[in-house]
Order: C-alpha cells, then sequence, then structure tokens
C-alpha cells in the first residue's frame, strides 16, 4: 500500500554537478517496495510547481528503514528539491506502480540501462544477486562525463559492461549492441531495461528477436502518480486505431513486459 | 466530507486521447484524457461495490456524445445504488457532445429536461466556463429540472514546447485546472448565483480552507476539489478542517449561513 510520508533527509551527495542522491528514513515505504517501485515526491509547499515528481527508488535499506533516490537537476521541481538540507523532511508518497522488476524462474538476468535510466536498475540487480541469480550488466552513457555508479553497479553484478557513445570511457558504441555480441554466445533468461526511448526500443526489439522475456521501465508525464488521473497513458500492443487500448504508466507500471506495450 | 464523484462514465467504454495527457502550467495542469472510462456497466459491477464501502455520498459524472448517449447512460445510473448524478456538460477533450450541449441555453435546457423524465435521483449539472455568459446557461439547467449545478470544469488551454514547436499534448488543447483558473471560477459561481435559485457546487482551484470559504461567500453551497488532490492526497481532509477553524474563528454555527454572504463594493 503507498503511503504519504514525512521522510527525513539523512544523506545528500552530489554525483555529478547535476546529479543528486538522497537517502531518507521511509520506514513504511521501505516495507512494502519492490524493485521498480518509484516515488511522488512534492517539491514545494506552495502550488508553485503544482505537481509532484516522479523518482525511481534507487536502493533500499531494509534494515535500516531507508531509501535512496538519484535525481538529475533537470528543471524548476528538481532544483528544488535538490534545495533541501539533510535533517529537512520532504513530503513523499510511495512505494507506488503496481508494475514491478519480477524474477519469476530466471536464473541469469541481463539488466541494460541508460542514461539516467539506470538508477532503478541497481535495486532490481541487488536483490537478483542476493537471491543469488547471474547478473550480466551493460549501461550506456553519453560520454566519460555522464558515467555514474560504476563501483556500485560492479558491486551487485558478475559483469558489468560500460559503453559511451564517443568512446571517452569503457566500450565505444551502445550498451544494448555489447548485449547483442554477448547473446550469441551465452543463454539469456530475461532482459530488464531501462533508459531512453530508442534504447527501449531497441531492446524490445532484440528481445522479440531472440525470444527472451524482457521487462521496461516507462515514464510518462504524470498527474497524480497514483492512478486516479489516468494521465500517464501508455499504448497497449494490441491496440488499434479501430480500438485503441491504453494502461498507465503509474499503475500498471512502471515496468512492463516490453512485448504487452507498444513503445 | 460529504460525498466522492465519480470520474465521467459513459454508456459505452471509451479509450480516451492520446498521450501525452497532462502537463504542467503555473499553479495549474492541463489535462486531455479524454473521457477514458469503462463504460457504466463495468462500473457498476467492480467500481460501485469498492466506493460503497465509504461512509459517503457517491455521485457518478455522467458523459455522452449525444443526446441519447445521456439519457441511456442515466436510465441506468437511476437503477444504482448512488446518490445522485453529476450531467458532464462540459468535457473540452472530446470531439463530439459535452462541452458542444453546455454552450447554449436551449442545449443545456434540452439535455437537462430529457434525462430529468428518466432520473429519478439527485441531478446537478456541471458547466463549462468556456462560454460568454454563465449565469445564463445555468439558468437552462434550472429550468430543465436540474436540482443543483455545478461549475467551473475545465478552461481550455494550450501549452507549447518551444524546442519542437509543437503543443506539449497529444490533443494539443487541454482543459486547465488547479489554483491558476481559481479566480476566473469565483467569478463564475458568484454570476451564476445571482441567476438561480438551485444550489451550486463550487470548484476551480481549491487547495485549502481559505479556498473553500471564498466559493462559498461568492454562493456555493458545497464545495469539491480536483487536481488539488494530486498535489495533496489529504487536500481533501485538511480543507474540511481549515473550514472548522474558520466558522469557530469567526462563531459561525452552520456553514450554509456564510452562503453568497459577499457584499459587492
Ligand atoms: C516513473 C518515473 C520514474 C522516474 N525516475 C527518475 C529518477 O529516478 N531519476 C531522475 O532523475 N528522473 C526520473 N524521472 C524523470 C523525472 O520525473 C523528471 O526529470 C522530473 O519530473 C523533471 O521535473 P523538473 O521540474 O525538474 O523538470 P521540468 O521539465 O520543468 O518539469 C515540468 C513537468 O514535466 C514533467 N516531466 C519532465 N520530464 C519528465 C519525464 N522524463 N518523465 C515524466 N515527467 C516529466 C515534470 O514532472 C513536471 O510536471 C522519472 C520519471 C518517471 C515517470
Ligand atoms: C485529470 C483531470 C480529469 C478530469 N476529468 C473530469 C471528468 O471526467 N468529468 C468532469 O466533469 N470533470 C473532469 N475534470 C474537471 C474537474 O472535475 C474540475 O471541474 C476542474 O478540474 C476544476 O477543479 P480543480 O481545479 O479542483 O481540479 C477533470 C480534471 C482533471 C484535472
Ligand atoms: S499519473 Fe494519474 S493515473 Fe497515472
Amino acid at each position: 500500500m503507498p503511503e504519504v510520508v514525512k521522510a527525513k533527509l539523512i544523506e545528500k551527495e552530489y554525483l555529478k554537478p547535476d546529479i543528486v542522491r538522497f537517502k531518507v528514513e521511509a520506514k513504511s515505504i521501505v516495507e512494502t517496495a519492490k524493485p521498480g517501485n518509484f516515488l511522488e515526491i512534492r517539491v514545494s509547499e506552495t502550488t508553485v510547481p503544482f505537481l509532484r515528481r516522479p523518482i525511481s527508488i534507487y536502493n533500499l535499506n531494509k534494515d535500516e528503514g531507508t531509501l535512496e533516490f538519484i535525481f538529475q537537476i533537470k528543471g524548476e521541481g528538481t532544483k528544488l528539491l535538490s534545495n533541501k538540507e539533510e535533517g529537512d523532511l520532504i513530503d513523499i508518497i510511495g512505494p507506488l506502480g503496481m508494475g514491478t522488476f519480477k524474477f519469476s524462474s530466471y536464473n541469469k538476468i541481463a539488466v541494460v540501462g541508460g542514461g539516467i535510466g539506470v538508477f532503478p536498475l541497481y535495486e532490481l540487480s541487488k536483490e537478483a544477486k542476493e537471491e543469488e541469480r547471474e547478473v550480466n550488466i551493460y549501461l550506456g552513457f553519453r560520454s566519460k562525463d555522464y558515467v555514474v555508479l560504476e563501483k556500485e553497479f560492479k558491486g551487485v553484478s558478475d559483469k558489468l559492461v560500460l559503453t559511451t557513445d564517443d568512446g571517452s570511457y569503457g566500450i565505444k558504441g551502445f550498451a544494448i549492441n555489447e548485449l547483442e555480441k554477448d547473446l550469441e554466445k551465452e543463454k539469456i533468461d530475461c532482459i530488464y531495461a531501462c533508459g531512453p526511448l530508442p534504447m527501449l526500443r531497441a531492446v524490445k526489439k532484440l528481445a522479440i528477436e531472440k525470444d527472451i522475456p524482457c521487462q521496461i521501465s516507462l515514464e510518462e508525464r504524470m498527474g497524480c502518480g497514483i492512478g486516479v488521473c489516468l494521465g500517464c497513458a501508455v499504448k497497449t500492443a494490441r491496440s488499434s486505431d479501430e480500438n485503441p487500448e491504453y494502461w498507465h504508466v503509474c499503475k500498471g507500471g512502471p515496468v512492463f513486459r516490453a512485448k504487452d506495450v507498444d513503445i | 466530507m460529504g460525498g466522492i464523484i465519480t470520474k465521467g462514465t459513459s454508456i459505452k467504454p471509451r479509450s480516451g486521447n492520446k498521450p501525452p495527457r497532462v502537463c504542467e502550467t503555473p499553479s495549474g495542469m492541463l489535462n486531455s484524457i479524454g473521457l477514458q472510462n469503462p463504460g457504466v456497466e463495468y462500473f457498476a459491477e467492480n467500481d460501485l461495490p469498492f466506493l460503497k464501502k465509504f461512509d459517503t455520498a457517491i455521485i457518478v459524472n455522467a458523459c455522452g456524445s449525444t443526446v441519447e448517449d445521456y439519457i441511456e447512460v442515466c436510465k441506468i445510473l437511476d437503477t444504482l445504488d448512488i446518490d445522485g448524478v453529476e450531467l458532464n456538460l462540459s468535457c473540452p477533450n472530446v470531439k463530439e457532445g459535452c462541452m458542444a450541449f453546455g454552450s447554449s441555453y436551449e442545449g443545456v435546457k434540452e439535455v437537462t429536461s430529457k434525462v430529468r423524465k428518466v432520473l429519478n435521483k439527485p441531478l446537478i449539472v456541471k458547466l463549462t466556463p468556456n462560454v460568454s455568459n454563465i449565469a445564463e446557461i445555468a439558468k437552462g439547467a434550472e429550468d430543465g429540472g436540474a436540482d443543483g449545478v455545478s461549475l467551473i470544469n475545465t478552461l481550455l488551454g494550450m501549452k507549447i514546447d518551444i524546442e519542437k514547436r509543437k503543443p506539449v499534448l497529444a490533443n494539443n488543447t487541454g482543459g486547465l485546472s488547479g489554483p491558476a483558473i481559481r479566480p476566473v471560477a469565483v467569478r463564475m459561481v458568484y454570476e451564476v448565483a445571482q441567476a438561480v435559485n438551485i444550489p451550486i457546487l463550487g470548484m476551480g482551484g481549491i487547495v485549502n480552507g481559505e479556498d473553500a470559504i471564498e466559493f462559498m461567500l461568492a454562493g456555493a453551497s458545497a464545495i469539491s476539489i480536483g487536481a488539488g488532490n494530486f498535489q495533496d492526497p489529504y487536500t481533501s481532509i485538511n480543507t474540511i478542517k481549515q473550514i472548522e477553524e474558520y466558522m469557530e474563528k469567526h462563531n459561525i454555527e452552520n456553514i450554509s449561513d456564510i452562503v453568497g454572504k459577499v457584499t459587492m463594493n
């Protein structure tokens, strides 16, 4: 069940000038949160900006009842959020989204992330490792300056492949291409992905071609984040012009089976 | 809390508009949901039993594309265990019906009177602010036999992405709600209160008790909260508390004592 909490900010760290990690006390959220869940964070006491900001859970520390999220300072809302200091209370609703990452009987998994889409993949990878699954992680960034969390992802994987678009760090090219190469020699039971839409489309295409189950985490503009405004629509794969059908990212997602959604 | 009003419910399921369907604006938001809903039969079977668990009135917002749609959906609603119907003659996000009926005295009176014949439950007619004379249109609802009017629905608006040089919403335009529209709503409630004798349910940008009191002074007997719930799920509960505080501070025994009590300069 989602809870509305006033969570105390206990750790604030800049990973980059525009990327911030917050650790907050939120026991009631942590108790029921699953990998893939997100939060709706109120960034202002006033009505400007009006809406909450959806941010994914990066890490759950179940033993201490804390959770972490990482966000990029993009516009007014995330800028305001970044002004919070340790000790401040943050109004958070979570955990949100009924569509979370599921492991089923998948023993060997591939995790693919791009840019700021890598954040929700950490808790997923961590839990997979804790359950002794084999985890290959493929992360793509624009260039060396954008690479984050290398050490952290290394710690929750059997294999970590880093790529940059310009080759300034790791392998030059896209993360998905490295996964594709590995699929020639290795069997993967499920692919998990989060990142920019073109990357998700490529992952979906690859998964369908290779007939591998695939779960992707989507973003859409949100009004409420709790399934009541019907704003965050995503077209289903079986939708047609005559019979359009939409699901909602905040409710059925944010994680969907790639083959079920039209992206 | 007096009641819960559902999202627009139509005779047949509606899939709604393409995304993006929402975007933030100063002190508010635009939406172009397009009345996505699973249809009245699904509502009766699946949503209503859940809503009935709460000890509060359930009012169903009814929408349609043709007069016949409104009549058919209200015939079914009349048989359900609900406390009233809010007739949505004001959605700006669908091509047919709705706001088209709500934009003239005759249109509102026609739909209202036809629905009145098939509906024995309390009937509230919800008005659009996208008109030049809302008082006259409210009169259409009263003359058609409505038990009350509610206002305002959203104001038609547009936001442009200046990089893409395209509207942010896939539907191009959408309905504006939130505190940004409150002064327009208060003015319209006042105008309608001068024109009709049936009670007014006021809304548009209410996020706290002060806002609610403003609407009541302007002439609303009750108020409702839409987008304010997105900012804080406790908005309604807090608003009730703050209304009570205002009453205590000003020695008001019954909240209805302040309805319409604004004195103009
Ligand atoms: C399920 C989900 C999980 C997310 N997780 C993270 C995360 O872990 N870390 C992170 O840095 N970002 C994440 N995002 C993106 C983040 O929500 C946006 O970057 C943020 O809302 C921007 O707000 P702003 O006020 O700074 O920017 P502005 O551009 O000024 O925002 C204007 C409006 O657009 C909305 N908006 C802008 N970009 C997005 C977007 N990409 N998706 C949805 N709405 C958007 C804002 O919420 C706001 O309502 C996530 C988005 C979703 C939907
Ligand atoms: C996301 C969203 C969906 C809405 N859907 C409906 C609807 O189905 N039927 C209706 O009569 N009004 C609908 N409205 C309008 C609201 O009920 C209300 O009239 C308007 O938003 C102004 O009030 P507010 O500022 O408190 O939201 C919707 C508003 C929003 C923001
Ligand atoms: S954001 Fe309101 S339904 Fe998803």
